[in-house]
């Protein structure tokens, strides 16, 4: 009566790292040889030859290297921000919104502050404003959660919408000119508020993204307040019984999270685009929640990681203006890599054997 | 002045999508599967739809069209589409037990770069001036009156739609019943209560969850599909959709995971989106962009007091998001 399965499934005893990154990279190189394939069944295509056209697209310039590069350090600069808070268990999925509102704070104090104080004075006040935006958006979800174990995934994508709809009412309200329905480069001619390049216009975010790696590396690793952390995404219970109190933790971490986010909004603001639009995140923000889990929340990981998907999506791009395709071509490789990293999870964690056929037990 | 006869149908139009979105969603979140793909999926939705009319309209040419094969053509190829997304979701999610925010948000990625990518393709294959696909002759099966000609303001409210909109209510009514009044309803429901629970009652976790997401992704790939066909009058045009997707999954919270709930909540949210136009806002276009957050400050409301009440029928499937391996503890 009862039909046996034909495979069994059970959990694996923790693989050898450099075991487990050889599956890895064995995955990502055969999900990017199915990407080629699709990429030839959609194009017709050579798929050599689309290959050379990705790596041309990421880093055939020096302009192009750049842009790859900054887009690599703020598409990581997320992924860490979120880091703390995946670590915890705590499933934020708004660093869309909390980027965003780090943006918004930014180009407000820009808009009304530039020209009228010196320049030093307006970066400072942008940068404590993003980060206060960023750590209420931060803040709002985790002392629900803490005080009355609302559910936060569901909580941080309302407030990504929040922050959408603040944005795209503030930017009627500053908008350049009257009717445009957008703001445009901000203060174009005088540079307020405008972050000093550092050797050229893509050095500044990379040098943050470094930092923020060593900086979460250690805190994770090393702090009271990663220890902390990792407790409390184990298990709520153990935390509370050894002394940790467990709310404290959730609301500060989240805070951190937040204001980490918004600190890439300010970048993104004030030194990459000047601008404001309520696309300027671009999906970034839940891009980074899957940049962060597909690395174990290890930052060095992380890079490689976010490496990767920029790479994929700039060339993507390049291949579909060069084909005269629809950009949206990055998104579907984007998709397929996830799909073969999310699956080769399972077979990382456990151990499927066929059953013995012929012997049917119970 | 506000013209109510006027406005409503309008805000159900809007509403339908999310009616058929948010069914799809509270199905697949009662057997513990949170699928933060339904975005994409209702994208998939979309496009298979547009794919499947506009090779039809191709074949005829200049011909007449059948009209029970130009909706039969769109609609089986919008449920094959999201019936897949279904399954790939599942498969990733409960047989490889995969994380299923991770999963979901992959999913929407990869739906909305399908439903833009190929929505692309077709306008460049159609040579058109404007960027967007427009099957005018598929859409008017769609948009049919299903009680045909009617006058009067009743007529007007609630006899105007097409038949994708009554059968939106239709099955958030057959979900409601099926969820509250059937033994395989409660079996569902126990699935995403306690997966090991009902597992050691006997049920088959596995087939439920599978069953579920399937058939909640092909209720939201309508969604999608009613968007083209009958909203926009068989009009694609890449992201037009926009951020339907997550309102609708607003509304499953919004309604504390109740079909028949969403049926009127839809509309209301329906109503939200648009009342910016109705309302007076004196010129100031700045409000009417505050007006449209009103249904995510609702829906946040609602979550919060739900978790404040703690009342233990409001509450979200226990064990939501959680994947479920029989031989964990």
């Amino acid at each position: 009566m009862h039909k046996q399965s034909l495979f069994h499934i059970s959990k694996r005893e923790a693989l050898p790292l450099h075991k487990a990154l050889l599956i890895r990279g064995g995955i990502i190189l055969l999900s990017l040889v199915f990407c080629g394939l699709v990429t030839t069944v959609l194009t017709g295509e050579n798929p050599f030859s689309v290959y050379g056209t990705i790596l041309d697209g990421a880093f055939g310039t020096s302009r192009r290297l750049g842009v790859t590069f900054r887009n690599v350090a703020i598409l990581l600069g997320i992924s860490l921000a979120v880091t703390p808070a995946f670590k915890m268990r705590f499933w934020n999925i708004g660093a869309e919104g909390q980027v965003l509102i780090g943006c918004l704070a930014t180009t407000a104090c820009m808009i009304l502050l530039g020209d009228k104080i010196p320049n030093i004075l307006v970066i400072l006040i942008s940068l404590i404003a993003a980060l206060a935006a960023g750590a209420l958006w931060g803040f709002l979800p985790a002392f629900f959660k803490a005080k009355w174990n609302t559910n936060e995934t569901l909580f941080t994508l309302m407030m990504n919408y929040v922050a959408t709809q603040l944005s795209a009412f503030f930017i009627i309200v500053w908008e350049v000119p009257k009717g445009a329905g957008k703001i445009g480069i901000i203060n174009q001619t005088t540079k307020a508020g405008w972050l000093p390049e550092l050797g050229n216009a893509y050095m500044l975010p990379i040098l943050v993204a470094a930092i923020m790696t060593g900086v979460i590396y250690i805190y994770m690793q090393y702090s009271k307040h990663g220890y902390e952390i990792a407790v409390v995404g184990e298990s709520q219970r153990t935390a509370s019984y050894a002394g940790i109190k467990v709310d404290r933790v959730i609301i500060r971490t989240m805070v951190l999270s937040g204001a980490l986010c918004s600190l890439i909004g300010f970048i993104l603001t004030s030194g990459v685009d000047h601008t404001l639009t309520t696309t300027i995140v671009d999906g970034r923000g839940f891009t980074a929640v899957m940049v962060s889990w597909m690395s174990k929340f290890n930052p060095f990981i992380m890079i490689a990681a976010s490496l990767l998907l920029v790479t994929m999506d700039r060339g993507a791009t390049e291949v579909s203006s060069s084909l005269g395709l629809n950009h949206s071509f990055a998104d579907i490789l984007t998709g397929i890599i996830l799909f073969f990293i999310i699956a080769t999870e399972f077979f990382i964690t456990y151990k499927v054997s066929l059953r013995k056929s012929g012997k049917k037990e119970g | 002045m506000f013209d109510f006869v006027s406005f409503f149908p309008r805000a159900v139009m809007q509403g339908i999508p999310l009616l058929f979105g948010s069914t799809g969603e509270i199905l697949t979140e009662k057997s513990g599967n949170l699928n933060l793909g339904i975005p994409g999926i209702m994208y998939v939705g979309g496009i298979s739809g547009v794919i499947g009319a506009f090779f039809y309209e191709q074949s005829v040419g200049s011909g007449e069209l059948n009209g029970l094969l130009a909706v039969l053509i769109p609609f089986l190829c919008s449920l094959i589409g999201s019936l897949l997304m279904g399954l790939l979701y599942c498969f990733l999610t409960v047989t490889l037990r995969s994380n299923q925010n991770v999963t979901g948000l992959a999913m929407t990625t990869f739906g909305v770069g399908v439903g833009n990518f190929f929505g692309g393709s077709l306008i460049k294959l159609t040579a058109s001036e404007v960027p967007s696909i427009a099957l005018g002759r598929t859409s008017i099966f769609f948009k049919t009156a299903l009680f045909g000609e009617t006058n009067g303001w009743f007529g007007q409210m609630f006899l105007s739609y097409g038949f994708l909109a009554y059968l939106a209510i239709i099955i958030a009514l057959g979900a409601s019943f099926f969820l509250n009044r059937t033994r395989p309803g409660l079996h569902l429901r126990a699935v995403g209560e306690s997966a090991s629970t009902a597992d050691a009652a006997g049920i088959n976790v596995t087939r439920y969850k599978y069953l579920s997401t399937c058939i909640g992704s092909m209720i939201a790939g309508l969604g999608g599909l009613y968007y083209v066909m009958d909203y926009a009058n068989g009009v694609w045009s890449n992201n037009a959709f926009g951020d339907r997707g997550w309102l609708a999954i607003a509304l499953v919270i919004f309604t504390i995971w109740r079909p028949s709930a969403s049926i009127w909540a839809s509309i209301l949210f329906g109503g939200l989106y648009i009342l910016n136009i109705y309302l007076p806002t004196g010129g100031q276009m700045a409000l009417m962009e505050l007006y449209k957050m009103l249904p995510y400050i609702i829906t946040l409301l609602v979550l919060i007091v739900v978790s404040l009440r703690k009342k233990r029928e409001d509450q979200p499937p226990a064990s939501l998001g959680l994947s479920y391996f029989r031989e964990e503890r």
